[in-house]
């Protein structure tokens, strides 16, 4: 009886030691400056993973004088968009990184758990049009643009060449105003890094000129743990010669530079990135920066600044010394997954800055995230806190009805997000004047 | 002819009960499995090279599902007749201490790249000799051979 009481002491203890896991702030660190905690983890990474369920008849929050709308619904996995010049939008459906081996019992298990936080729907491998022919705000034609093509997620159109990035290569259509399907296969740019692809999202955009296509390329672990030879060309983004293909690194050391966007009357690349997990609830924040050709940004050897991460051995002081801070904090685990530059139609209070989206992880308690935010600019610069435009995805018991991916801007004024657990896509408009 | 009289007089005052052959290789296997997840730690520990913590990893897992079963023998077998006794007790104890420690390895081996070091290292080592511990007690607790 004694020794049985004993028992149950130790196993009560022994579930306390492993349940004992950080908690997060509630309020997460953001802008140009902030402070970081020591890293730590406990014996279990922190988790908290979504529980997906329908909307109903609910939809995603937005700022008051403003009207959300699905335009799209039943895709298949819906992640980025592009609005083309007559107005009609392309959306990239699909799922990528399948080929990603489980090297430990620990990818495996994970691999279970974190899959009850997304949709289980397949994957479209589509571009789809959706059209709103008369101008009233509903999209009343919704058609295959291109299919078969291999977990799409960049898009980027210049001048009648329409150009989607795969997750093995960068593609491109010809495209005409009011074409709602693609006349032809479409022709290989160039092969992009695709083995284990473990982050396997290729956010793309293109210069003013059309001349350059610039890629992300995530890397291929959280933090080296598939070894430093599956790391080649990977965390990096490349400038790609649109009509040759040649190309060549444009910055490194982006963890998973995950949606790219030039800033309006610029040639300055913009990029959200995604930084590592299991260094604790406030490590490392995701960030907004620019781009500079030729820097380096830390992965895997420092975040933020030169902060060496001491899981990466062998270690190299000469690189985590160069590595560049970043911008502006968007906050640790939020997943930014989509950028745009807002436009004056979005109404005043959102006229200069960047719309963010953010899919919420599931390393961090509480989680953050699972929201599109709105940063402000002045003078082309990140100024001030983010301001909330898109909420209501997730309720504090964890119901989810909905993850923000990318988001894009409509210059007649409107707010296209992508929502890859709906497989819906929203529009956000300011109410008419 | 009185030598046999003797050694069958022994088993009468101390009986003991052995080892059932499934729990004997149940409870043998978790030295090899512990230990070759001790020498892949090593070889991480001196090469940096990823591979080896991943067979490391894989190795734990094997190690507590041998050691699971092992250990489920040896605490129903504190209820049974023979069970009650001192060193039974420490056998249990021995591969109940392995175990827990073996998991909290495995979960320090989740972790990525070098954050299993060294903690994984030095628990892989404690982790062994335990191992080594619980299946000497558990062979000299209880007798190999027929039961009698």
């Amino acid at each position: 009886m004694r020794r049985a009481n004993l028992s149950l002491a130790a196993m009560t203890a022994f579930a306390l030691v492993l349940s004992a896991c950080e908690k997060g702030a509630e309020q997460q660190q953001y802008g140009p400056e902030v402070q970081l905690p020591e890293p730590q983890r406990g014996l279990l990474p922190s988790m908290v993973i979504a529980k997906p369920a329908p909307w109903g008849d609910k939809k995603p929050v937005v700022p008051q004088g403003y009207t959300v709308t699905a335009i799209a619904t039943d895709l298949g996995i819906p992640r980025q968009s592009l609005v083309l010049p007559n107005g009609d939008i392309l959306v990239a459906e699909g799922r990528g990184g399948a080929g990603a081996p489980k090297l430990k019992p620990k990818d495996v298990i994970a691999g279970i758990i974190k899959a009850k936080g997304t949709t289980q729907v397949d994957s479209g491998h589509r571009l789809t049009l959706l059209r709103d022919a008369d101008g009233d705000g509903s999209y009343e034609l919704k058609t295959v643009f291109a299919d078969k093509l291999n977990a799409p997620y960049g898009l980027a159109y210049h001048d009648g060449k329409l150009y989607v990035a795969n997750q093995d290569s960068v593609v491109r259509f010809d495209y005409r105003d009011g074409q709602t399907k693609a006349e032809a296969p479409p022709v290989k740019v160039t092969d992009l890094p695709s083995a284990i692809n473990h982050h396997w999202t290729k956010a793309m955009t293109v210069s003013p000129d059309g001349r350059f296509l610039y890629v992300g390329i995530g890397s291929n672990s959280n933090i080296t743990e598939r070894g430093m030879t599956a790391e080649v060309d990977r965390a990096m983004v490349w400038q790609i010669d649109a009509e040759t293909g040649m190309h060549k690194p444009y910055a490194t050391g982006l963890r998973n530079p995950t949606a790219l966007a030039i800033q309006p009357g610029t040639d300055v690349l913009w990029a959200v990135v995604n930084e590592r997990d299991e260094l604790g609830p406030d490590l490392v924040p995701d960030y907004l920066t620019h781009v500079q050709e030729g820097g380096f940004y830390g992965w895997p050897y420092a975040y933020w600044g030169p902060n060496p991460d001491p899981r990466v051995m062998p270690s190299d002081p000469e690189k985590v010394k160069a590595t560049i801070k970043p911008d502006y904090a968007l906050g640790s685990h939020v997943a930014a997954l989509g950028l745009a530059f807002s436009v004056p139609e979005m109404g005043s209070e959102f006229a200069e800055g960047v719309f963010v989206g953010q899919h919420g992880s599931w390393n961090r308690n509480p989680p953050v995230g699972y929201k599109v935010v709105f940063i402000p600019f002045r003078d082309g610069k990140p100024a001030g806190a983010p301001i909330e435009f898109m909420t209501g995805f997730r309720e504090q018991d964890g119901t989810t009805y909905g993850r923000p991916v990318g988001v894009t801007v409509d210059p007649r004024g409107a707010l296209i997000v992508c929502d890859d657990l709906s497989n819906t896509v929203w529009r956000v408009t300011p109410a008419k004047q | 002819m009185p030598a046999t009289i003797e050694r069958r007089e022994y088993v009468q005052v101390h009986p003991v009960q052995a080892i059932h052959p499934f729990h004997a290789v149940m409870l043998a296997a978790t030295v090899p499995l512990f230990l070759g997840a001790l020498l892949s730690d090593w070889a991480y520990w001196r090469t940096y090279h990823i591979q080896w913590a991943n067979f490391s990893s894989w190795l734990l897992a094997g190690a507590l599902v041998f050691g699971a079963v092992a250990l489920l023998f040896a605490v129903f077998g504190l209820f049974t007749r023979h069970g009650r006794g001192a060193r039974r007790l420490l056998y249990t104890l021995l591969l109940v201490a392995t175990w827990v420690l073996g998991f909290v390895n495995a979960l320090i081996h989740a972790k990525d790249a070098w954050a299993v070091m060294p903690t994984g290292l030095v628990l892989s080592v404690i982790v062994t000799l335990l191992a080594c511990a619980a299946t000497w007690a558990g062979f000299s607790t209880l007798r190999a051979g027929a039961a009698s």
